[in-house]
């Protein structure tokens, strides 16, 4: 499988962090004019090693060749010199100017020193855009541009650097399914033109049908390369998880009475398309329901529209068989819900604020008396609770920020066990924490379970849905497609009823 | 081992709280030595009767403050609510339409004005919530308005000889101003009521914490169930009503009112607070930190007239000391990081 021509070539790259190795000796091929897709799971090290072919970090050992030449860059910028150009998974562009300066920033046009040639800017930006069949005027502000037509300028402005190599990490992840086809047509053009792809996605399926190579990454380590025509989805989820199965906890729960009836919720875009279409499920007692689905697939908006965030949304939610009529935040968490939010530092704790304060801040009210609140019974019910969940800190005074990740969670986790919770909410609830705080918030699930509480356990995770929920619901674009229960799923399933469709979209676009 | 940690921790934040009074002293100290008349009994009063004022407007500016907003109305507030009282003194309320005028007693016409002061703080509220204005526009939008409304109330001409008459029923409002119980200044009674009121609120209730909370991260705030926008909308009402509260001390103290009371008393209210360690960001600082922020810049006003420093040059030396304060905080804050 070496007959083509090897355009880079990463050798035993390892880089280290505080303590950490997050990549471990790593060998890397890229083939020229071939798309070559780099895949594993969260932390398995793709996103370290992108950045070092990019030019953003440096590896602490091994070396990259570019066309067998032994090549040291340390800045981007020095990376673009040898042809080597990065798309973000968080586009880069500047919203507030035109698609023309957003390309030729820092690099811009000038017909003298100082004066920005901004007709010659506007022409060649033309050019650029008309390769890639993005047929707007390049006048047009970034802002206006929806997110396909965004990617396509990052993609622009990295051909304008004369990249031969790109990278993409993971570009459809905000995409809708006629602007991931626009994309791949646009790949295949580039690959055909002699540019190389270094494509980076956790969609199984887009890179079965995109992909030319696939390398794997398996928790910094090097597993396996082939050619994608050789191989097949079950064998990459084999060697991307490889013994990583998490274990399920076995726990004699039976499962009780309804608590939950969500009915044809929808939640509308505004511009007549739908962030989730007609979605109907139920929750029970006893039970922890995993909720899978890609980036952009809506879970995050599906949680949202239960906690009471979404006030566009249709549909209609039952607890314990009454209505909801709550329309806002507080009224829910008063109803028994309560989220733990996917993004811990922005949306979950009070950065300001110690553990206490952070753990009691939803119910205040369990501990006022006329007008003030009672430090006693305050700290008594945050001990009790720093106890269950095995919170490791110093004292119930200490700033939240001074607790690792994991213990941060619990905190967040803490607070929504103070209120009156009936439905736990749970989005990404492992996300950036270590690997034992991960089977602390599995532990957690499961006791809250057994306590009688409904759990809702949102991933992205293939093995945490396999192995934490009784019951799965795969979205996929806003709807459901499938449910399973906890024996029959199995991580094809999840890839193929998570997969957008892409076929069906095709025929929406020439 | 644990109560060792925290005993350190105690003390580390007690200095931490306590940067301000030791400046506070050391100002006082040099002060002192400048000028041997500096602490004696009768300036002291003097001086706090001026803090008094910096020192109420600051309370509510930190309560706008710690939830991350500003108010740069208040000072038209104090204008405005001098204006108001001032104009129901003097010449009541006109009522063209029947022919009457009314005229109000002195608690009345207080709690008018206070009223208005509350509205304009919940008209900002409104503003910034509903409307999503910046706080900084919002409240700048209504410091013109409070002062305009403030000149047009007189034409510009100020109330004099705010008296009232005994036939009215509208004596006694000089008392606020001017007043002292067991020797000390009524305002000072504010002052001191006012704050541990408010050390209270901030402190002690569910709505001290939320306050914080908000400011520190709105949209956490929002997910733990939070009222955001009632937390908001209270704090500048809280504002809005200190401020009126100042502009009838002053009104009173002067025996008139001159509707461009109040002018950039906004920026010494900021001021007070940023020394008393609140950060504009918001979710940091304390109403404590505030008033002894209001007695750093009143000691140090104070203090330069007394040893002779030119007015051009104790402007100087405040905007000066201001920062330094906040470079010193910053330092701080980046060493603990």
């Amino acid at each position: 499988m070496s007959q083509e021509e090897i355009i880079l070539e990463a050798r035993r790259i390892s880089k280290q962090f505080q303590g950490t190795r997050a990549l471990d000796s790593v060998d890397f091929k890229v083939r020229k004019g071939k798309v070559n897709v780099l895949i594993g799971e969260n932390g398995a090290g793709k996103s370290t090693l992108m950045k070092i072919i990019a030019g953003v970090s440096t590896p602490t050992s091994g070396e990259i060749l570019i066309d067998n030449n032994v090549v040291h860059y340390t800045t981007p910028s020095e990376a673009v010199r040898y042809g080597v150009g990065i798309i973000y998974q968080e586009l880069n562009l500047f919203p507030n100017l035109n698609i023309a300066e957003n390309i030729f920033m820092t690099r811009e046009i000038k017909n003298n020193l100082i004066n920005i040639d901004f007709k010659r800017q506007l022409q060649e930006a033309k050019k650029y855009l008309d390769k890639l069949q993005l047929f707007v005027d390049p006048a047009t502000l970034v802002n206006d541009l929806r997110a396909g037509q965004q990617q396509i300028v990052e993609i622009c402005k990295v051909l304008s650097q004369n990249a031969r190599i790109i990278i993409m990490d993971e570009p459809t992840s905000s995409l809708s399914q006629s602007e991931v086809s626009i994309l791949f047509n646009i790949i295949n053009e580039l690959t055909a033109s002699g540019v190389t792809v270094i494509y980076i996605s956790h969609r199984l399926e887009e890179i079965m049908q995109i992909g030319d190579y696939v390398t794997i990454l398996r928790d910094g380590h090097f597993i396996a390369e082939d050619r994608i025509k050789n191989i097949n989805l079950q064998w990459i989820i084999e060697k991307m998880t490889g013994n990583n199965r998490i274990q399920r906890i076995e726990s004699n729960r039976t499962q009780g009475e309804e608590i939950l009836r969500v009915e044809h919720l929808s939640l509308p875009k505004g511009n007549g398309d739908y962030t989730l279409k007609d979605i109907s499920f139920t929750l029970h007692r006893n039970e922890i329901l995993g909720i899978y689905g890609l980036r952009g697939a809506g879970r995050t908006e599906l949680l949202e529209c239960l906690i009471g965030e979404q006030p566009a949304m249709e549909g209609s939610i039952f607890l314990e068989g009454k209505k909801i009529t709550s329309k806002d935040i507080s009224g829910r968490i008063k109803d028994g819900f309560s989220l733990i939010p996917e993004d811990r530092k922005n949306m979950g704790i009070f950065q300001n604020l110690s553990v206490e304060k952070n753990m009691t801040i939803s119910s205040l009210n369990l501990f006022t008396k006329y007008t003030s609140i009672r430090k006693k019974n305050e700290r008594s019910a945050v001990e009790d609770i720093i106890r269950k969940l095995q919170i490791k800190l110093s004292s119930p005074e200490a700033l939240i920020t001074s607790l690792s990740g994991g213990n941060q969670q619990k905190v967040v986790i803490g607070k929504s066990l103070l209120t009156q919770l009936k439905v736990l909410l749970m989005d990404e609830p492992t996300r950036g924490i270590d690997v034992a705080a991960k089977q602390d918030v599995f532990h957690i699930c499961n006791q809250l379970a057994m306590q009688g509480f409904g759990v809702i356990f949102v991933s992205s995770e293939m093995q945490e849905i396999l192995a934490i929920p009784d019951r799965v619901l795969v979205l996929s674009g806003g709807h459901l497609n499938g449910e399973f229960t906890n024996t029959a799923v199995t991580e094809e399933k999840l890839v193929r009823t998570s997969a957008l469709d892409l076929n069906a979209s095709d025929q929406g676009v020439k | 081992m644990e109560k060792s940690v925290s005993t350190i921790s105690i003390i580390k934040n007690y200095l931490d709280k306590g940067k301000t009074i030791i400046a506070l002293i050391g100002l006082i100290i040099v002060f002192t030595i400048l000028s041997p008349n500096f602490l004696n009994g009768s300036n002291l009063i003097i001086m706090s009767k001026h803090v008094a004022q910096t020192a109420i407007l600051s309370v509510g500016m930190t309560f706008v403050v710690l939830t991350g907003g500003i108010d740069l109305s208040v000072g038209a507030i104090c204008g405005l609510s001098g204006m108001i009282a001032g104009g129901l003194i003097y010449e009541g309320l006109v009522l063209n339409l029947f022919g009457i005028t009314i005229y109000f007693s002195v608690p009345v016409i207080i709690l008018i004005s206070l009223a208005f002061g509350m509205l304009v703080g919940w008209l900002n509220g409104i503003l910034v919530t509903r409307f999503n204005v910046a706080a900084f526009i919002a409240t700048l939008g209504t410091m013109f308005i409070c002062r305009g409304a403030a000149m047009l109330r007189s034409n510009g001409k100020t109330f004099p000889n705010l008296v009232g008459k005994p036939e009215f029923g509208n004596t006694g409002f000089p008392f606020l101003g001017t007043g002292t119980i067991i020797g000390i200044p009524v305002s000072i009674w504010i002052m001191i009521i006012l704050v541990a009121v408010t050390v209270y609120i901030s402190t002690k209730t569910p709505f001290g914490r939320y306050v914080y909370a908000v400011g520190g991260n709105e949209n956490a705030a929002r997910l733990s169930g939070i009222k955001v926008n009632k937390v908001k909308i209270i704090v500048y009402v809280i504002s809005g009503a200190c401020a009126a509260m100042v502009g009838l001390i002053i009104s009173s103290e002067l025996v008139a009112s001159h509707p461009a009371t109040g002018e950039s008393f906004e920026m010494n209210a900021i001021a007070a607070s940023v020394l008393g360690g609140t950060s504009l960001a918001g979710g940091k600082g304390s109403i404590l930190g505030a008033i002894i922020g209001a007695f750093v810049i009143g000691v140090l006003n104070d203090g330069m007239v007394m040893v002779g420093v030119s007015s051009f040059w104790q402007t100087v030396i405040k905007g000066v000391v201001i920062i330094l304060a906040v470079i010193f905080e910053q330092m701080q804050s980046r060493k603990i990081d």
